[in-house]
């Protein structure tokens, strides 16, 4: 056994509402840069929709992830080593610029330049690519809410799946259809099959926290990656030549923050935190024979941190006693492996995926409601689960290579939660066999609607920081000056005078002083930094202090 | 005037070329990449760049037995001078008119496919411009050898000449004597290799070959990173007893 550790997240899509949000931060911090202007970190997708980039998932296409050859190994779908360095003069399998899209901006100078004229002069769209004119015809995400799904709905790959499944027609019409979001970031797999593809080695996995990083200065762009990753969260930098990806917000996450998507995210529908894994089983796991054992095999990876045998291999394996005390915290370890309500994104790639999602009751909800039928008692939520096979196909086939019995359990279990949290919350008397029907007691059921429903900062976000000894060199170096009542504070010479406080260290406190106290937060700087300012109360030193006339 | 040209300039190349590839790997190992485009477009690129790499590959393999392995080798493995000169036609025939029609491809494609045109450098073109001269004057070199009935044997001429650099005694007027066909190709050859560590060409030298034997999932330790990298000098903390 060689226990490693793994920082992992949780989405709850129950909560998610599809506002965009996660994406739009993410790009701000990260891909807002010419040649990543197509680049989405972070995406949410309408589900049923093609997804971004069109139709990712058909793997029959874009050949990504890794399959079961007839000896029972694995091997990359795109071809092994040999096959990879053959192609590498054009790779035969790398997405269009217009698979995701072609990126633009608007002649916005035409608005202010024009002569005067009868017409209202138009700001026309511009591609960012080679500047001409251009028609916007697909964008990241086009199909959002179901946009355009009448004509283009047959092409979301698990609609095609579904249907070549099962011989009657499921007909795509509006009255029947359903809808949920699918907020995406790369996976961080435990099996990833970009780093396997990179031939410069340029890729890795960090052997801290799994977060897999590209090399900048060793990737040589040959865009193997691209390939290799099934959920094409590998992006091609077109003005360096370099791959990009998801970070998991290393640089945040080393100091104990989250990442920006979980941080902005309003439905606060995001869970990080680590797991401890096996990495001498992760490969057996991945090559599980048959395709429905892989979400079980991938959770026989990952290991109790409250098992005295594990605790003391994660520490012979030099694993830091706060990170297992962080890992035995872990509410994505509780979600995943206790509770067993969170499912991996499409387990069938073999990748391992350590960004798990707890799938949405509320298609079944809205429909039992819209019927009539009291959405949330607890036998006719059940029966309604059975009935409506077409949402949990669907599920199935996005978490569990097509196995309805696990999507179903888990639906059940959700089910359950809020009809047994229904009656305690209106003091009604409390029904011990709605938990019971699910394998759960009453305390359990309990604690997780906690974790679910109303966890705070800190219990949806347990990171343990980057080791002490090497704290100080992540920090930026302060000033020793700045003590309080020192010369830095302040200045001699009147507000924004001295040396400022490095941003990101004012930042940390400001924030942690924000999220964990239930007044308004106290700033008790001199000046207001304007970017921490929460719109709440007046701090002092906001405005100048009023003239006593 | 020989020796400028064939006794001076090759070592001036070579100094500029390794000089230039360290310069280059440690100053801008970001910039050390394909810049591939077929982001933008690949349909004619998984045509044309194929074609370019394997023949260049083939011709650059042609280039070294012929120069690197002399005459009386061949000749005492039992290879008789037509059939040398025949395959080495053949060989070189095919491998260098793939590798040009390969290369009219990708200028095609790269002059009217727009996204590509505009992420051209200046650089670039310069490179182009080398690069191509220095296949079609190796190409008219076998073609004229050809078309004009009598065959210059470079193995008499030009290789002993190659080979005497290594030794530092240049052959010069053995380089002299040769045809000027084969004067300007290796005049060109040179110019390439001289401003070869300065342009995107240098992506040759990292052709993944490790690949083939690492495993297949690479991990790495954070302290690898830039938190432990040794303070820059004159940025030691104080007391710290880095060596200066």
């Amino acid at each position: 056994m060689k226990v490693m550790a793994q920082l992992g997240m949780v989405m709850n899509l129950d909560k998610c509402i599809g506002c965009h949000t996660c994406s739009v931060t993410c790009k701000q911090a990260w891909t807002n840069r010419a040649g990543v202007e197509y680049v989405w970190f972070n995406n949410v997708e309408t589900r049923p929709g093609q997804g971004y980039p069109r139709r990712y998932q058909d793997q029959d296409r874009w050949r990504g992830g890794w399959v079961r050859n007839r000896r029972g190994r694995l091997t990359l779908r795109a071809g092994g080593r040999v096959h990879k360095l053959l192609s590498i003069f054009a790779n035969p399998v790398l997405p269009n610029i217009r698979d995701y899209y072609e990126p633009w901006t608007y002649d916005y100078e035409t608005l202010v330049d024009a002569p005067l004229g009868d017409d209202f002069p138009v700001a026309e769209p511009r591609s960012l690519l080679s500047g001409r004119p251009m028609s916007v015809e697909w964008s990241a995400n086009w199909d959002d809410d179901l946009g355009g799904i009448p004509e283009q709905g047959e092409l979301d790959p698990i609609v095609e799946r579904i249907r070549r499944a099962s011989e009657d027609k499921v007909r795509f019409e509006y009255e029947q259809a359903f809808m949920f979001y699918l907020p995406r970031i790369c996976e961080h797999c435990l099996n990833p099959a970009c780093v396997a593809s990179c031939p410069s080695g340029a890729m890795y996995k960090r052997v801290e926290d799994g977060i897999v990083l590209v090399d900048q200065d060793r990737c040589r762009g040959w865009r193997m990656c691209v390939t290799g990753c099934p959920y094409k969260k590998i992006y091609f930098n077109h003005r360096t030549g370099k791959a990009e990806k998801c970070t998991f917000c290393y640089p945040r996450v080393e100091v104990g923050l989250p990442t920006v998507c979980s941080e902005t995210c309003v439905g606060r529908l995001r869970y990080i935190g680590l797991f401890l894994y096996d990495a001498d089983r992760v490969t057996e796991a991945a090559s599980v024979e048959d395709e429905h054992d892989l979400y079980e095999a991938q959770l026989g990876v990952l290991l109790d941190p409250h098992d005295p045998a594990v605790v003391a291999a994660a520490h012979r394996d030099g694993i830091d006693p706060e990170w297992v005390e962080a890992a035995q915290r872990s509410p994505v370890h509780k979600l995943v492996v206790q509770y067993r309500v969170a499912l991996p994104l499409h387990p069938e790639f073999r990748t391992m995926p350590m960004v798990w999602y707890v799938p949405p009751l509320s298609p079944v909800v809205d429909r039992l409601t819209e019927t009539g039928h009291d959405g949330e008692s607890a036998g006719n939520l059940f029966g309604a689960i059975d009935a409506l096979r077409i949402p949990v196909d669907y599920l199935a086939e996005l978490f569990t290579a097509g196995d309805p019995e696990p999507v179903t359990r888990v639906l059940r279990t959700l089910a359950a939660m809020r009809a047994f949290m229904r009656d305690v919350t209106l003091g009604r008397e409390i029904d011990e066999s709605i938990p019971a029907s699910v394998g759960m007691g009453a305390e359990e059921i309990m604690e997780m609607y906690r974790l679910l429903a109303i966890a705070k900062y800190d219990e949806r976000y347990v990171i343990p920081t980057a080791h002490v000894v090497e704290a100080h060199q992540l920090e930026e170096i302060g000033c020793s000056l700045d003590v309080d009542g020192g010369p830095g504070m302040g200045g001699p010479f009147g507000e924004a005078s001295g040396r400022p406080a490095p941003v990101s260290v004012e930042t940390f406190h400001a924030l942690r002083d924000r999220q964990t106290s239930d007044t308004v937060a106290d700033t008790s700087a001199d000046r207001v930094n304007l970017l921490n300012w929460d719109g709440k109360g007046r701090p002092a030193g906001l405005f100048p202090p009023r003239d006593s006339r | 005037m020989n020796v400028l040209l064939w006794g001076v300039l090759p070592y001036v190349m070579v100094a500029v070329l390794v000089t230039g590839t360290i310069w280059r790997y440690r100053y801008d190992k970001f910039g050390w990449t394909t810049r591939s485009s077929e982001l933008h477009e690949s349909r004619l690129l998984r045509i044309g760049s194929p074609m370019f790499h394997f023949g260049l590959l083939v011709v650059v393999i042609g280039h070294v037995v012929g120069l690197v392995v002399p005459k009386s080798w061949t000749t005492a493995a039992g290879l008789s001078e037509t059939a040398y000169h025949v395959q080495a036609l053949v060989l070189g025939g095919i491998a260098g008119l793939s590798t040009s029609a390969g290369i009219a491809i990708l200028i095609y494609r790269r002059r009217t496919t727009g996204p590509v045109f505009s992420a051209t450098t200046r650089n670039d073109k310069l490179m182009y411009v080398v690069l191509v001269l220095a296949i079609v004057a190796g190409l008219s070199t076998t073609l004229l050898g050809v078309a004009g009935g009598e065959e210059h044997d470079y193995r008499v001429w030009v290789s002993p000449w190659f080979r005497s650099l290594f030794v530092f005694q240049p052959d010069i007027d053995a380089m002299a004597g040769s045809s000027p066909a084969f004067r300007i190709h290796t005049l060109i050859g040179m110019a390439l290799f001289t401003i070869w560590p300065f342009t995107r060409l240098v992506h040759a030298f990292s052709a993944p070959v490790g690949y083939l034997f690492r495993p297949y999932i690479v991990y790495r330790s954070r302290t690898a990173g830039p938190a432990a990298r040794p303070a820059r000098r004159g940025w030691e903390r104080v007391g710290s007893n880095e060596p200066r």
